[in-house]
This record gives C-alpha cells, structure tokens and sequence, in this order.
C-alpha cells in the first residue's frame, strides 16, 4: 500500500509527518534541528529517500542538511553561498541601491532525474546549483544579471527566490519566481533569463504593469502542462496558458484574492487550490474563517473547502510554501500555519482534519507519496 | 591545548559534547583558534565568520577571562590562560541573536 511522507519546516524544527495511503493516523517525528529555522525541506523525485533541509539562524546563519533514509538521519552539506562576479546592487526598501548579501535559503527543488543535482532560491534574490548532493554550491547568475536586477526590490519578507519550477518536459526550462521582482523563465537551462510578467497589474508600483517589480507570492504547474502556470500575486490570483508569455486573473469570485500559496490538484490540471487572506495588512483569513478555496475550472469559479477546518475565531496564516498535494487517489492536500497547525484532506480537499495542532509557526510544508 | 566552548546549537551541528579541545601551531588568537576549530569540524564554516571575508558574524560573540573580545583584532594573542588551557575560549550566541 502506498505511503505518505509530509516533511515539515517550522521556525524551530523540522518535523516528519507519515501515515500510510490512508492518512488517518500518523506518525510524528522531530523535531529535527530544534530551535532552527527550517525554511525549506523537499525529497529528490528520483530517490525518494535522499531529502534537502534548508536550516538558518539568526546567529549562526545558513546550514544545510541532507538525508539519505528519508528523514531519519542527517548531515551536514556545503553552506557556501557566493555570488558569481561582482554582487553589484539592488534597491533597498527606501528606493537607495543596496549591495546584495547573502541571507539564507528560502526554496529547495531537487532535480527530477539525479538525486545529486538540487537548486536553491535564496534572498537576496539568486539562484544556485549543486550537482554534488549539496556540498558545493554555484550561482547561475544569469539571471540576478538580468538587465533589470539594480531594479528588485525586497518584499515585506525581504526579497527572496521562493520558487523554482523545472519543466517535467523541458530540461532546459525552468520558471522562477521572487519577491518583489517577479516572474523569469529560462529556455536554456539557466544560462539567460527573459521576466514574464505581462498581464500582471500591481498598484504598489509605480507603474502597474512594469516588466518588474511584481510581489509574485507562488507559481503552481501541474507536471502534464507545463505551459500552464498558476499563480498567487500578492494581491490577484492569476494564470497562463503560453509559459507566461502572458498572464490572466482568474480571482472570479475569491472573497479576497490576496494570499500566499497555490496548488494545483494531481490528477485535474484544471483543479487548484488557494487560502485567502484578509489582506496585506491583515495576514490572516476573512472573517476568522479559514477556508480553502478550490476551482475546478482552472480559476473564475471558486467553492470554499471549511469541512473540519476552524470557522471561528482564526487569524493564522499559511505562508508561501505551506501547501503541498500528494498523489494518490483521491489526491491529499495539506497545509500548515503560521499556528502551528499542519491540516491535511485525503478527499482533494472536501474534508481536512489536523495532523498536528500544536508546532511552531509552519514555514513550508511537502509531501512525497511513497510506494 | 586550547579548550574551546561552544554553543548549544553549534555543538549539535558538529556532534560534539562538553568542551572542544584544539591543538594550535603558532601564536594563539582568534584567527588561529577558528581556523583550528573549523579544520576539525568543518560543518562550522560559515556559521561564525563569513566564508569569504572571515568577519565574525554579527550575532556571534568571544569571551575569554571574563572579557569581550569580539571587537579585537582576529590576529591579537589571545590571553594566556586560554593559550595554556587554563580557561576556555568562549563563542557565545548573542542576547541580541536568534528569531522569534
């Protein structure tokens, strides 16, 4: 029988939620490096067991882990994060051009074919490669020297790379995403970048529809199009049909259409998933009601998922990298809280039920489906 | 042999209990002690300078007889007693440090 693996980051610890295809009763491990920041943890497609933890702190700075057991032990890999050539500037929040600094990693995307070859998101906004398993780290710095890099801008997160998507179909094409600068696409494998922004209507920019400076909050492909992008903007829930060539919204009738995470169902490509929240200062749901919303017509149509989740009373927040869907069928959705809370579905999102209630605030939540 | 005293969350990224002792060639400071430490566990680099320009992070602090020494010049002779062992040499995680 098919099993689940949800690897948890937390702002204090990773911790390893499994169950078996029916994800009723779970198993909970951790927390693993209590007390750190996990960011990000994701498992190799290509060996499930081999999984890259991102680990930072306030003191001690970026670490990294990996595992080759699925989670049950780990160690230490490369943590030198150097950025290719001259760093040259961005702005910072007061418009002033601010030199870029390594901060921390924010996203990891192992390779779909070698369990060696991993990428890395990280603020100030770049991209690196390893090919080692993680020991040693390059910029593909193709595109932070993209001819509108003095242009980016930190997001209220600060400015980070969240999301990395690689292209079942395409080894060359990839799709990044970074807060506040906005969506890139390469067509060869990271060497050149083109913004694909063209659609998108910010009202916190000067100009609204600049080829930067968009606040992208996530991008969701579904492996069987890949042309087709889903994405969460700060505000506006938008989609493309052509690789982002050009974009549409499709907020239809979402109660409020900012947010952070987006997912898109495994086995309906056209089935995606959203957490509205109240606003970009109110970071948490409308009307203290979380509800998932799911369309099942690629957006426009949107139903609010509350079966088991908390009507009342709930201000959390689901950040970016919260969301995750496994898939068996009936595909599973999980997310997890800024209140520590992991919820998951086994029925695509009719009823959730909570894994865990009680973790420190949920910084990224995957899941591996496992044979 | 210079004895070197970790903090908790280092400790646990290098697997190692109590106190790290180190054998240093040379005049003893603060550069020579990290370099040391960090030969043996190399898991460390990074986590107390930077890779690159070998500044102290901010957040890390050097105690040693009961002074701060973090503002010294990294290639100032350590105080005696840690030369000779006779008191650790202490990497504190800052008051100001850490996350929510």
């Amino acid at each position: 029988m098919s099993k689940v693996r949800v690897l948890v980051g937390t702002r204090k610890g990773a911790f390893v939620l499994a169950s078996d295809g029916k994800r009723e009763r779970w198993d909970i491990s951790g927390p693993h490096f209590a007390g750190w920041e996990m960011y990000h943890l994701k498992g190799s497609p290509a060996d499930p067991n081999r999984i890259y933890a991102s680990q930072t702190s306030g003191w001690f700075g970026q670490t990294m882990q990996r595992s080759n057991d699925g989670g049950k032990t780990w160690e230490p890999v490369g943590n030198k994060f150097v950025y290719d050539g001259v760093p040259g500037t961005h702005q910072w929040y007061d418009g002033t051009a601010h030199p870029w600094e390594f901060k921390r990693v924010w996203h990891l995307e192992p390779s779909l074919t070698d369990p060696d070859t991993v990428y890395a998101g990280v603020e100030d906004a770049a991209l690196f490669r390893s090919t080692d398993g993680g020991q040693n780290w390059q910029e593909l710095s193709g595109l932070r020297g993209h001819g509108s890099g003095p242009h980016w801008q930190p997001g209220a997160g600060g400015m980070c790379l969240h999301t990395i998507l690689l292209d079942p179909s395409d080894a060359q094409r990839m799709f990044i995403a970074i807060s506040a600068a906005g969506a890139f696409r390469t067509d060869d494998a990271g060497k050149t970048w083109k913004p694909i922004n063209r659609g998108l209507r910010s009202q916190q920019i000067p100009d609204p529809d600049a080829e930067v400076g968009h606040c992208v909050h996530r991008i969701a492909m579904h492996r069987s199009r890949p042309n087709v992008l889903f994405m969460q903007k700060h505000w506006d829930v938008m989609r493309t049909d052509n690789a982002g060539e050009s974009w549409q919204e499709v907020s239809g009738n979402l109660p409020t259409d900012f947010g952070f995470v987006i997912d898109v169902h495994a086995h309906e490509p056209e089935t995606i998933y959203v957490v509205p929240i109240k606003s970009d200062s109110e970071h948490f749901p409308l009307e203290g009601k979380l509800r998932v919303y799911r369309s099942r017509t690629g957006g426009n149509e949107w139903e609010a998922l509350t079966k088991g989740l908390p009507q009342s009373d709930c201000y959390v927040n689901v950040l970016r990298d919260a969301m995750a869907i496994d898939s068996l069928d009936k595909c599973g959705v999980y997310f997890g809280t800024t209140g520590g809370q992991v919820y998951a579905s086994a029925d695509a999102g009719d009823s959730w039920a909570p894994i865990v209630r009680d973790l420190p605030a949920v910084l990224s939540v995957e899941v591996q489906t496992l044979p | 042999m210079i004895r070197v005293v970790l903090p908790a969350h280092l400790r646990t990224l290098a697997r190692v209990e109590g106190e790290v002792t180190l054998e240093v060639e040379g005049q003893v400071t603060q550069r020579s002690v990290l370099d040391a430490l960090e030969a043996r566990y190399p898991m460390l680099r990074g986590t107390l300078r930077d890779h690159v320009t070998l500044q102290r992070r901010p957040f890390v602090r050097f105690f040693a007889c009961e002074e701060d020494l973090s503002h010294e010049s990294p290639d100032a002779p350590l105080p005696d007693a840690v030369a000779t062992g006779a008191e650790p040499f202490l990497v504190v995680g800052a008051v100001a440090g850490g996350s929510v």
